[in-house]
């Protein structure tokens, strides 16, 4: 089919890495941060954004503004905000549940990655988590870059087969009894799971039910904080 | 196409490893093949199908060994030579040795809040009526296409029902090859876990997939019970 082959360069790469370690690079982590030797990924990584700047195609200061809206304005603080308005408000849980895209774009929260929402909802006896086996989609919008852990080959593979040993993994047992969907994102709709609300947090205001929202929590691969562990809990 | 990123149900990979307070990047390079991937997408020469295309389409090898930026990056190498942005020597070196080619826009960073925040919703106008409601019992299609696609392997070949019509939306196996949009009706469809994984499957799991008309049978006619009248013996 033609596209399957890669240039000579990546094969060479592919080359050296498998069979030529004396040259001392450490592949796995980048050293720029202490200005010793940068590793072959970030040097041609560095290559091709010096190229890229080169010819035009792009703007070193949007790079810049890229990052930084990743590193400053989009994370699961986004999200932890939906679940607490969820947990909050009938009305907008109600609309959450029906429509996801017009509630969460309600509060400020849209674009890539995030452009179709669906929001699915644990409860007792139901427990929901979500993968992308195929690649590494994932609900930018409300939860920021994925960590890498969902990107990689183990939790690709055993979530959609075995999603208890994998919760077991993060620390998560759930009762015997209880069901498990495990949403697949396979096209464009991105799913965000809503936690239970933790027992003892009545009265609680939206930014203090926030706090107990965890990233993994919206994944479906932890839980919601439990009250005494919010950071202002009496001690 | 069944390429290395089609993991799941894949064995061996070992448990899934959580960072604890894991870092957004894991080097300094780790941003720069985000910003110039999203920046590169930005211009418009590919769409995000094509790029799937281009990074599952490595080899095995090759994909399973690298960190996702990584293959984010080699992707994005195959993108520019793909569609003559760049040649393999240009991107060895990192300097350019042809004038560029012209690109729909290059993004600036004043554009970056509104381009992330509008994204690049997928659904478009149904061209024709949905072929399946929800409730409807369907089969999906034994497929192997050496292009892209969307149905996962381990979901080819099997019953399921469907529980959400989404609308229509691109579909990826045609726009990732420059076969055009051919917006295709979109279904939320529903897995029994031992219809995927067979009697060891865990009783309690079921899988839901995303999951494009193209890639379903209506379900075969399951035989009517026999009535009790035709078990007796003839008198």
């Amino acid at each position: 089919m033609g596209h399957d082959h890669p240039h000579d360069h990546d094969r060479q790469h592919d080359h050296d890495h498998q069979h030529d370690h004396h040259h001392g690079h450490d592949h796995d982590h980048d050293h720029d941060h202490d200005g010793s030797a940068l590793s072959e990924v970030a040097l041609r990584v560095r290559a091709l954004e010096s190229l890229l700047v080169e010819k035009g195609y792009v703007d070193p200061a949007a790079l810049d503004a890229l990052i930084e809206t990743y590193e400053t304005k989009v994370g699961p603080r986004n999200g932890a905000r939906v679940v607490a308005r969820a947990w909050s408000d009938p009305a907008f849980h109600a609309w959450l549940m029906q429509d996801a895209t017009a509630a969460i774009a309600s509060l400020g929260y849209t674009g890539r990655q995030g452009e179709h929402m669906v929001a699915v909802e644990n409860r007792p006896g139901r427990h929901n988590m979500v993968v992308c086996t195929l690649c590494s989609c994932y609900p930018w919008s409300v939860l920021g870059l994925p960590p890498v852990w969902y990107k990689a080959a183990p939790y690709r593979s055993r979530a959609v087969i075995e999603p208890r040993s994998v919760l077991a993994e993060f620390g998560v047992t759930l009762p015997d009894e209880t069901e498990i969907t495990v949403w697949d994102s396979t096209a464009e709709i991105r799913y965000l799971v809503i936690p239970e609300r933790p027992s003892g947090t009545e009265g609680w205001s939206e930014d203090r039910l926030a706090d107990l929202v965890t990233r993994d929590s919206m994944i479906g691969t932890g839980l919601a904080l439990p009250a005494d562990a919010h950071p202002e809990a009496a001690a | 196409m069944n390429g290395a990123q089609d993991m799941g149900g894949q064995m061996g990979f070992g448990p899934v490893a959580p960072e604890v307070n894991e870092p957004l990047f894991h080097g300094a390079w780790e941003k720069r093949a985000l910003a110039i991937t999203l920046a590169m997408g930005a211009t418009g020469s590919w769409t995000i199908d094509r790029s799937r295309f281009m990074r599952e389409s490595m080899p095995p090898a090759a994909y399973l060994s690298k960190s996702y930026y990584d293959i984010w990056a080699t992707g994005l190498e195959r993108l520019l030579i793909d569609t003559g942005l760049a040649s393999a020597e240009e991107i060895r070196t990192g300097h350019a040795l042809t004038p560029p080619a012209p690109v729909k826009r290059v993004l600036k960073a004043a554009d970056v809040p509104a381009v992330l925040a509008r994204g690049g919703p997928c659904d478009r106008p149904a061209t024709a009526p949905a072929r399946f409601a929800v409730g409807d019992r369907v089969m999906t299609r034994i497929m192997h296409p050496k292009t892209h696609t969307r149905l996962p392997r381990y979901a080819r070949g099997k019953p399921g029902r469907i529980e959400a019509v989404h609308g229509a939306f691109v579909l990826p196996d045609t726009n990732a090859h420059h076969q055009g949009e051919g917006p295709a009706w979109l279904y939320g469809i529903v897995f029994d876990g031992r219809d995927l994984w067979g009697p060891d499957g865990d009783p309690l799991l079921t899988v839901r997939i995303d999951l494009f008309e193209p890639y379903l049978e209506p379900a075969p006619l399951e035989p009517a019970p026999l009535e009790p009248a035709l078990l007796e013996p003839t008198p």
